[in-house]
């Protein structure tokens, strides 16, 4: 049975404009769709990566599964308990202890004020257990000193406050935890540190990630499993294997082709056309068709769902 | 040999400081020809955006060149002070930032932004400078630049504001351009595009470019030959494919080692021990030593040998030998 299961999620902003201007300038509401129908299973103990560029919906699949945004459509179940619509408040908290979240900016997510004791102690005191030596001991666990823990987080470069947030999410054991772009502010040799450190951490403690990352290095030597999102729809999902030797829909071929190579030496490639279309007035059809090379009458009028293909789902009509 | 279009010898950046002086630009010394792309990488904190502030003249006082002397097109230009610099802002050196949306007025339209770079610099007159603005946009692969040339810049998505940005630092036709991190708040489809742009453009007008990133594959595919800096200092300077493929410093190579690449699969990646040393805790002798899996005595001691007095590629006692490397 899979950790989370996550069936038909939909996520849809409201960002009209008030009221009184909607109605002097007869404009209707304008509904930004930022996940739309997505479906996916994260096994346990796997390590599952969603990728896509900016307004591609990853980071708001992320919410809505540690259960910060509420679902608009479909539903995210963890061990077959649907957060947003489950009323038995025990099984709540308890599903609630299993996911931790580690965010990009480990500026920002540091209360500046508090000891990095008191941070990364606060999960388990919130629930009023006792956390008597639990700092010093996750601190040492993430490779940081435990006479640290009575630091304040400016003392940290950026690298070692990525940790704290590391031990933090680790301080109420969780099962499950959404990483989203944990790497992305860190020089290179730190996000190896970081890196090597998240995948000794999974190993010791059994945990189950949500990656979500644009970089598609850092995902190919994370993730057991990938997504591949444009625009808030699932195109494709496989193993990274299968992934990067066989990209099978045209947006990923675009992706992959576009990103830089260290080898890629004096390389010339046609750069891609086009940019991300507007999430208020998404193109009829599959989201990709304008800029698809391989774009038929069918692509424009039918969206395609996503079907098995190999190793891999994929959403193009294209594709056999 | 041609003159370089930027050379840059012995810069030393000082920041005095109540406690004392920061050293951000450490005896740095390259060139670059026309027409040709130096990147320049490193962590942050190695002082590549420094250097490049340092050309431009826009170091934030106290920060200062403490020695050293900057050449352009054969001209030396780091004592020039302000009207003699300003002049030369925007004419002879163009800059494009990181962020495209603070590097523009919100408030002008774009078109206005760029008569008014060219106004400034060039004897034109206000027709001839909007119809080149125009010409400028279609260079920088802008659809519809005729309309667009009348927009403001939150019409524009982030890859064509960055465009606008780049159009705007080519208006006044520099010799040099000094692009920071121009990609990094970009989508990977959008960078290649940017990219292929600075190639082409540096290709067709034999602009010397001088990309600042942290990004090694973006140097990959950009850069003709990469410096790499750590801690204000140079540590190997050299063709692309040599540095990147090959690296003689140890520091080079720990860096590539860190990335994560196809080929090496799901092993650990190689980790730099520690982190790089803050500016008023600097070691002695080669900043690089107390993390160096190759440091030897002479390297606690000696702040090690420079590029720029002859050591070849890399400013190090004990580089990494590759006689066996095809």
């Amino acid at each position: 049975m899979p950790l989370v299961n996550i069936r038909n999620l939909t996520r849809i902003f409201d960002v009209s404009k008030p009221w009184l201007n909607r109605v002097i300038e007869r404009r209707p509401k304008a509904l930004l769709t930022a996940v739309s129908d997505v479906s996916f299973e994260i096994e346990e103990k796997t390590v599952y990566a969603l990728v896509g560029e900016s307004g591609s919906g990853k980071s708001t699949i992320g919410k809505m599964l540690v259960g910060l945004l509420p679902p608009s459509e479909g539903a995210v179940e963890i061990r077959d308990i649907d957060l947003a619509r489950e009323t038995d408040a025990a099984k709540i908290d308890s599903i609630r202890s299993d996911i931790q979240m580690i965010f990009q900016d480990p500026y920002a997510s540091l209360n500046p004020r508090w000891r990095v004791r008191d941070i990364i102690a606060e999960p388990v005191a919130a629930r009023g257990d006792d956390t008597k030596g639990l700092a010093e001991k996750l601190l040492e666990q993430v490779g940081l000193a435990a006479r640290d823990a009575g630091k304040f987080p400016h003392e940290f470069s950026g690298g070692q406050r990525q940790r704290i947030c590391i031990a933090r999410a680790l301080a109420s054991e969780p099962k499950l935890i959404v990483c989203d772009e944990p790497t992305s502010a860190l020089d290179v040799s730190v996000q190896a540190q970081v890196l090597n450190l998240m995948s000794d951490l999974k190993d010791e403690f059994g945990l189950t990630y949500l990656f979500i990352s644009h970089d598609l290095t850092v995902v190919q030597h994370m993730a057991d499993r990938i997504g591949v999102l444009y625009l808030g729809r699932l195109v494709e999902e496989a193993d990274p294997d299968t992934l990067f030797d066989a990209p099978k829909h045209p947006y990923t071929q675009m992706l992959l082709a576009a990103a830089p190579k260290l080898d890629g030496f004096g390389r010339e490639i046609a750069p891609p056309t086009g940019e991300i279309p507007d999430p208020i007035n998404p193109p009829p059809g599959c989201a990709y068709n304008p800029r698809c090379p391989l774009a038929q009458d069918i692509c424009r009028t039918k969206r395609p769902e996503l079907r098995t293909v190999g190793n891999a789902r994929v959403a193009c009509h294209m594709v056999d | 040999m041609t003159t370089p279009t930027l050379s840059i010898r012995d810069l030393t950046v000082d920041i005095p400081t109540r406690h004392g002086v920061l050293r951000p630009v450490n005896g740095v010394s390259y060139d670059i020809a026309p027409g040709e792309i130096l990147g320049v990488v490193g962590e942050s904190g190695a002082g590549k955006s420094m250097a490049g502030n340092a050309v431009i003249g826009l170091l934030n006082p106290p920060a200062h060149i403490a020695s050293g002397e900057i050449h352009l097109n054969g001209t030396r230009i780091d004592h020039l002070k302000g009207d003699a610099m300003r002049r030369l802002r925007g004419k002879d050196i163009g800059m494009v930032f990181q962020d495209p949306l603070t590097s523009l007025n919100p408030l002008l339209k774009i078109g206005d932004q760029l008569t008014e770079t060219m106004l400034a610099h060039l004897d034109i007159s206000a027709q001839d400078a909007r119809k080149r603005a125009i010409a400028a946009l279609e260079e920088v692969g802008i659809p519809g630049a005729a309309q667009r040339v009348d927009s403001y810049p939150h019409e524009f998505s982030g890859g064509m504001r960055q465009r606008v940005v780049i159009a705007l630092a080519l208006c006044a036709e520099p010799s040099l351009i000094i692009a920071d991190e121009p990609t990094t708040a970009l989508d990977v489809s959008v960078q290649a595009q940017i990219i292929a742009l600075l190639k082409k453009l540096c290709r067709e007008r034999g602009t010397a470019v001088m990309l600042i990133t942290h990004d090694m594959g973006v140097i990959a595919e950009a850069a003709d030959r990469v410096a790499v800096m750590y801690a204000g200092q140079l540590a190997e300077l050299g063709p692309v494919r040599e540095v990147l493929a090959a690296p003689v410093h140890p520091y080079t190579d720990g860096l590539m080692g860190s990335t994560p690449l196809a080929s090496r699969g799901k092993d650990r990646l190689h980790q730099i021990p520690g982190a790089m040393p803050r500016l008023d805790a600097l070691p002695t002798g080669c900043a690089f030593h107390p993390r160096c899996p190759r440091a030897q005595d002479d390297c606690t001691q000696d702040p090690g040998p420079r590029i720029a007095d002859g050591a070849g590629r890399a400013a190090c006692f004990h580089p990494i030998t590759r006689e066996a490397v095809a």
